[in-house]
């Protein structure tokens, strides 16, 4: 029997208390293309890493075509016969295609053997690229092929790529499987990251899933269906699977959450859309609204829906869907591409990350206080009245170290979210906007996020919240919202109908 | 050097910069009107992140207008009143100046062009066209020196010190420098421009302000206040514009504001501090024979010193 490209078995892998990887394993063979599924989080990402040689498992083995091996860097991953193509491009912009293929060979650099070697390899493998275009002129497929061709210049059999259509339109996306189903059916391995099951059934000869580090299927893809691959995934509702962010009972806002899970199991009635609390006005209405990230390129297309004062709206989707594009646009942020937008001119923000859009860390609490609605500020700031309005805000939130006049940088991480909460919350907005809001927080800190959370909207306020945590974002949301392919539909308040609509099944 | 050497230089630098009342005005607060002022300029600039270091080509802007506006109002009206000549001679330095900058401020905005290469740059053209302008058509009329001609009178700005050559000048560095540090301190714009380069991201997202036009702002103010350092040297100092009028004011520049924490009052002290050192090497030089290259030396080893001490703790506000 011919051994398999690429074997990993019982990778463990530990990042101080986190189990990155808890015995996971992974065989793809020669001729195929692999396809190793996953929610956020799942290790699928850190599984691969270790396979290239980025990362050194605790325990288990990697073998390459039945060799046992020891990566000690990427360069012995090469030098094996692996290439990895990741999520964010490890390329030098200024530089020309024909450049950075080359870059990271050894030796005198030949520019016309490089275009040429370029050229070749363009002919060879059907990916057409200019050797002599700068990489920073290119489309973000061309800078993908880059990356593709950076690892074949280096004779990889087994090529790894991450999330490789996350960042493509779909026929852009369906183009590229198709050229990795001819790269593996010509004798070599593809081993495909993804969270899109479509993307997995259709293309993949094998498939593997990661839950939490474990490998929880093996199978060809031709014996399973969609949801049994989203059942794998996500897992199902009464597993009991260990969650970081089940607080514990005695913690301040810590119980209703549990309480929640166990009373509202399964039973809780969904909430059609349009029809949110009574007797309350939409604040935030979507009229056929597209959205397009940084790079201009479309990511919701053509939403419409509305967010009622005291509602809790949650937005589940796959990393990279567009969910935060969307948040920046509902908390006035960016504008939408296409359709109406109506927010209200007082919004409280939460961005994901809270160091670099929330705060100004050098600067003391009562400035990053002031920060909010300094756009509109004229004249002086009455700085008085801004110290004394963060005193109390100190006292109030217990935030820790107390001194106004301390660095933002000087806090815990759960101190600052408290003080942007604070921030945001305080002057009652009629609309709230959370992105990520307990990214990186302890459990108490958490439930206390939660807690100003359900205030806001008990208090009157549309909250639009999106967590990475399924379970975390159900337990608060009344109604929820998925994004998947561009789309944001309703759909109903339950696990598995959520799952399966942020995966792309229907 | 021996012992009784260095001695003899470091008391020859003193009394340069402080040795009597004569040389602290005339010597040390003359020349750090221009570094104060520069270096005000450049710290504007880096509060609101952006790296302008060309105060250097906005000084040589503001100097060149100063000059040819004063020239022109004069041969205008060949009779003109001081309270209108050099008021508008300063206004026309702060305004191109202002404009100096404001390309590089375009460019940033527009096509994403660097501040530090773009302002470098910048110095450069500005050099090279004073070079041109007093060779050609600003040139004295006897056309023997590369220089305008002289000011007159009208374009003078008057002594603050009866008796030495301190001017007016040093009363509006010391007014811009309180007044920049109450807009960063006390007002909403001034926020908005710390914030906007202390975290642009926090600042567009958190306080929902306009960085590009916050910076933009601070780009524009920075180049008026360089301009302005080198309107007020032709009008109070050289009473011409020529080649070399500024021995590098505008890079030390960015010596004294970091020296002084970018703090708008700091450069008050910071600016007096080089003007010290260099009047003082001027003396050290001309009594002790002591090249002033050493206070060069001197100077870039105490920024050094001071930067690495900055390192060490985070600027208060």
């Amino acid at each position: 029997m011919i051994p398999p490209a690429l074997a990993l078995t019982d990778i463990t892998k530990r990042f101080g208390a986190l189990v990155a990887l808890d015995r996971a394993s992974l065989s793809a063979n020669w001729g195929t293309v692999h396809a190793l599924l996953g929610e956020n989080g799942a290790g699928k990402t850190t599984l691969m890493r270790v396979a290239f040689g980025m990362i050194r498992p605790d325990t288990g083995t990697v073998t390459v075509a039945g060799i046992a091996q020891r990566f000690g860097s990427p360069t012995d991953a090469i030098r094996a016969g692996i290439g990895m193509v990741h999520q964010h491009f490890a390329l030098v912009g200024a530089m020309t295609v024909a450049e950075n293929v080359a870059l990271g060979s050894r030796g005198l650099y030949d520019a016309s053997a490089a275009a040429a070697r370029v050229r070749r390899l363009s002919a060879d493998t059907g990916l057409s690229l200019d050797p002599g275009a700068r990489v920073d002129a290119l489309s973000i497929e061309e800078q993908q092929r880059v990356e593709v061709m950076k690892a074949l210049a280096r004779d990889a059999r087994i090529l790894v790529l991450d999330e490789p259509t996350a960042v493509l339109s779909p026929p852009r996306a369906s183009e590229l499987l198709q050229w990795l189903r001819r790269f593996a059916d010509g004798g070599r391995a593809v081993v495909l990251i993804t969270h899109n099951l479509r993307e997995a059934l259709s293309v993949a000869d094998d498939v593997t899933v990661l839950r939490y580090g474990r490998t929880v299927l093996e199978a060809a893809a031709s014996t399973v269906d969609a949801d049994r691959l989203a059942a794998a995934m996500i897992g199902e509702l009464r597993e009991g699977l260990p969650n970081p962010l089940t607080p514990s009972p005695e913690g301040e806002g810590g119980s209703p959450l549990l309480k929640l899970r166990l009373d509202d199991e399964g039973l809780r009635p969904s909430t059609p859309l349009g029809k949110g609390v009574r007797g309350r006005g939409a604040v935030i209405v979507a009229d056929h609204i597209s959205i397009a990230d940084d790079r201009g390129v479309v990511r919701i297309r053509d939403a419409s829906f509305a967010v009622r004062g005291g509602e809790i709206v949650g937005i589940a989707a796959l990393e990279g869907a567009g969910q935060h594009e969307l948040l920046r646009a509902l908390a006035g942020r960016a504008q939408a591409v296409a359709g109406t937008l109506a927010t209200p001119g007082h919004v409280g923000f939460i961005p994901e990350d809270r160091q670099r859009d929330a705060l100004v860390l050098s600067f003391p609490l009562y400035e990053n206080v002031a920060l909010r609605g300094a756009g509109r500020r004229r004249g002086r700031v009455r700085w008085r009245l801004v110290r004394a309005h963060t005193a109390s805000i100190v006292a109030a939130h217990d935030i820790r170290p107390g001194n106004i006049a301390t660095p933002a940088s000087a806090l815990s991480g759960g101190n600052q979210q408290k003080l942007v909460l604070a921030r945001e919350l305080d002057d009652n907005p009629s609309a709230v906007v959370a992105d990520n809001p307990t990214r990186g927080l302890d459990i108490q800190a958490t439930a206390a996020v939660h807690t100003r959370l359900r205030t806001a909207r008990d208090r009157g306020a549309a909250v639009v919240l999106y967590t990475s945590d399924i379970d975390e974002m159900l337990a608060l949301a009344d109604r929820v919202l998925v994004i998947a392919r561009g789309q944001v539909r309703g759909v109903v308040h339950d696990r598995d109908a959520v799952g399966r609509a942020m995966l792309g099944a229907e | 050097m021996s012992a009784p050497d260095i001695a003899g230089a470091l008391d020859a630098l003193w009394r340069g910069a402080f040795g009597s009342k004569y040389v602290i005005f005339s010597a040390t607060l003359v020349r750090a009107v221009p570094l104060t002022l520069t270096g005000l300029a450049v710290a504007v600039a880096f509060r609101a992140g952006v790296l302008n270091i060309g105060a250097e080509g906005q000084f040589l802007a503001g100097a060149t207008a100063a000059a040819g506006v004063g020239l022109l109002i004069v041969s205008w009206t060949h009779y003109a009143q001081q309270l209108v000549a050099l008021p508008l001679a300063l206004l026309a330095g702060a305004v191109l100046g202002s404009a100096w900058a404001g390309i590089a401020a375009w460019l940033r905005r527009r096509f994403g062009v660097l501040d530090v290469i773009s302002t470098i740059m910048l110095n450069f053209i500005a050099l090279d066209a004073v070079a041109y302008l007093v060779r050609g058509p600003l040139q004295e009329p006897l056309h023997i020196y590369p220089q305008t001609p002289s000011l007159p009178p009208a374009l003078h700005l008057p002594m603050l010190v009866p008796g030495t050559r301190l001017h007016v000048g040093f009363a509006i560095t010391l007014v811009a420098s309180v007044a920049a540090w109450w807009v960063l301190r006390a007002t909403a714009s001034g926020f908005r421009l710390r914030a906007a380069g202390a975290n642009p991201f926090a600042a567009a997202s958190a306080g929902m302000i306009d960085v590009g036009a916050t910076t933009t702002r601070a780009f524009l103010a920075s180049g008026a206040l360089a301009g302005l350092a080198g309107a007020i040297e032709v009008t109070g100092v050289t009473y011409a514009l020529y080649d070399n009028i500024s021995p590098g004011y505008g890079y030390t520049a960015i010596a004294v504001a970091l020296l002084a924490n970018l703090n708008p009052l700091g450069v008050i002290v910071t600016g007096i501090l080089f003007g010290a050192l260099s009047a003082g090497a001027a003396a050290m030089q001309r009594d002790a024979g002591v090249p002033a290259a050493v206070v060069s030396v001197v100077e870039a080893c105490v920024i050094l010193a001071v930067l690495l001490i900055q390192q060490r703790r985070p600027r208060a506000a």
